[in-house]
């Protein structure tokens, strides 16, 4: 069901270097929302198309986002204050399973798509299972929501330079945390996504990866998200990442 | 209250305002926002013979007041629209525009056969598609091609056939007049203008197609110039589209010679502009005591 909501801006705040989290006040869109889903957001005058963005946290009536700012869209959400509204469709797509995890899945973000990991992870957790999590980062600079994953489950933290926590990419933690894990979930860039599709595969694990690609109406009538998928035949089809993802089972993603 | 019914080639519409093909699917989405009951038609996506997969991604790149795409006609068929989406949208009080595609001229020829079978209200042939290597533009930017592939189709329709113009060309008119020459009930205009962006960090276009079709409330003033050209070439029916936003686009639109008029980019923006554009049409028309929306057409005094 998607729900177009003008939301109030509960709060801004500067998480770092071009790094933002807004909390809207959104009753019907976070009444409904799924981990791993993601609204969109009517970004001012000037930029036509809205910005997809996922979200971190709802409950309680408020829908909780953290993004990057990109370009005039994200720059014009960083600017929101307290007290401001926003035009928001939402909540769109298909997100995770987090039942087809099982009961000990490892959750993984990298960089901006750590956010969206947080409410599977506590969606995991509601449910009884025990899941871990992986962030990883560019640097000290760009970490993100790390206390607020310690406070549901176990949590690692890399960093690309080592200027932080581990240093190495989340793959190498992910590579100890196989053997004893039910089931693999990420979001964040593409290579990171297809290197993880590897190890969940070969260690025979279910995997799910939210994947991004430019998006227009994010309610799957343009068609423009277009997502290379394995077809029955074997031959490839395109799927819509707002409509059909951005939540993919990895086996189905044409890498 | 104003009258919005509109005669189109003999079809009646209950408003102007209708849906582009290609930027609504077959409805199901924004049916979830507004009663498509509510539309004067709906322009369905883009078919062809069989099924389509597309371009590969990016498919969009925004642009000031616009987008530009090259999705590539991604569609189920021909026949799986029939049988699946011809039901669903009958569900609905709302004109049915199938929007055909074809590689030749007989691909044409057999679309419009096979659609004029089918319960649906209004053909569109597209033969002006920015984004697919054969047919598409190829067929819609020379007079004799569009004559040869409009005269073909028009044999086999059963029901009014509306042809869609590329704004690719140096004269419209002369194109409307092959069209209309051919046979075309009713023409629409515009498709996408063909556009292209760079990212300039890795020097390659954004598009996976190099180019594609810009569309949006970029394109309006050269769709309004268009449809006002045509209209004064040409005596058909105009379904006239390209950036519509609101209700003064719309009566913009119509004074500029459309009989009805098509909305699509908008609703990336906002998914229930149609519906908004159609309370402003009519408060526009009360507030200016204009009785028939078929008063508008045309009626720019120059």
């Amino acid at each position: 069901m998607s729900i177009q909501e003008i939301c109030r801006a509960a709060s801004n705040t500067r998480l770092g270097e071009g790094l933002y989290q807004l909390v809207l006040d959104a009753p019907q869109i976070a009444a409904a929302a799924q981990c791993g889903q993601f609204v969109h957001i009517a970004c001012g005058e000037g930029n036509l198309l809205r910005r997809p963005i996922s979200i971190c946290e709802a409950g309680e009536g408020r829908l909780r986002i953290v993004f990057q700012v990109k370009g005039s869209g994200t720059e014009w959400l960083a600017d929101r204050k307290e007290g401001d509204t926003l035009d928001v469709l939402g909540p769109l797509g298909h997100g995770f399973d987090t039942a087809a995890l099982g009961a000990r899945p490892v959750l993984i973000g990298g960089g901006i798509g750590v956010p969206p990991m947080l409410q599977a992870a506590k969606c995991a957790k509601a449910a009884g299972a025990a899941p871990r999590a992986v962030l990883g980062f560019r640097n000290r600079g760009a970490v993100i929501l790390e206390e607020d994953f310690r406070a549901v489950c176990e949590t690692f933290v890399t960093t690309d330079d080592g200027s932080y926590a581990r240093h190495g990419f989340v793959t190498d933690v992910l590579q100890e945390l196989v053997a004893d894990a039910t089931g693999v979930a990420a979001c964040g860039p593409k290579p990171m996504l297809k290197a993880i599709a590897a190890i969940a595969k070969q260690a025979g694990l279910p995997c799910q990866v939210s994947m991004e690609e430019r998006m227009g109406c994010g309610i799957g009538a343009c068609l423009v998200c277009a997502c290379a998928l394995k077809a029955e035949n074997g031959e490839t089809r395109y799927g819509h990442v707002c409509k059909d993802g951005p939540v993919f089972n990895a086996e189905e993603v044409e890498w | 209250m104003a009258d919005l019914r509109v005669n189109f080639c003999g079809v009646e519409l209950k408003n102007p305002v209708t849906t582009a093909s290609g930027t609504f699917g077959f409805g199901h989405e924004y049916g979830e926002f507004f009663d498509l009951s509510r539309l004067g038609g709906i322009g369905v996506k883009g078919l062809t013979p069989t099924e389509r997969l597309g371009n590969p991604a990016p498919r969009i790149a925004e642009t000031p007041a616009g987008i530009l795409n090259c999705v590539g006609l991604q569609n189920p068929g021909i026949d799986r629209f029939i049988a699946e989406q011809i039901p669903f949208l009958r569900q609905y009080d709302t004109a049915i525009i199938a929007n055909v595609s074809g590689n030749t001229v007989e691909e044409y020829e057999g679309m419009v056969e096979k659609i004029s079978d089918a319960d649906v209200d209004l053909i569109e042939m597209n033969i002006s598609c920015p984004n697919v290597k054969c047919g598409g533009m190829a067929f819609g930017t020379q007079p004799a091609m569009v004559e040869e592939v409009v005269s073909a189709a028009k044999r086999k329709a059963k029901k009014p056939l509306i042809v869609k113009l590329s704004p690719n060309v140096t004269d419209i008119t002369e194109i409307a007049r092959a069209a209309v020459s051919a046979g075309a009930d009713a023409l629409s205009l515009i498709n996408t203008l063909l556009g292209m962006r760079i990212d300039i960090e890795t020097r390659k276009p954004i598009l996976s197609n190099v180019m594609g079709g810009l569309s949006g409330p970029a394109v309006f003033p050269v769709a309004v110039r268009m449809v006002y050209q045509v209209r004064k070439a040409v005596s058909v029916p105009i379904l006239g589209m390209g950036g519509i936003r609101t209700g003064r686009d719309i009566v913009e639109m119509l004074l500029a010679g459309a009989d009805a008029v098509a909305m699509g980019t908008v609703m990336f923006a906002d998914p229930t502009a149609p519906v908004k554009a159609l309370a402003e049409l009519e408060a526009w028309m009360d507030a200016h005591g204009v009785k028939s929306v078929r008063e508008l057409s045309g009626a720019v005094e120059v």
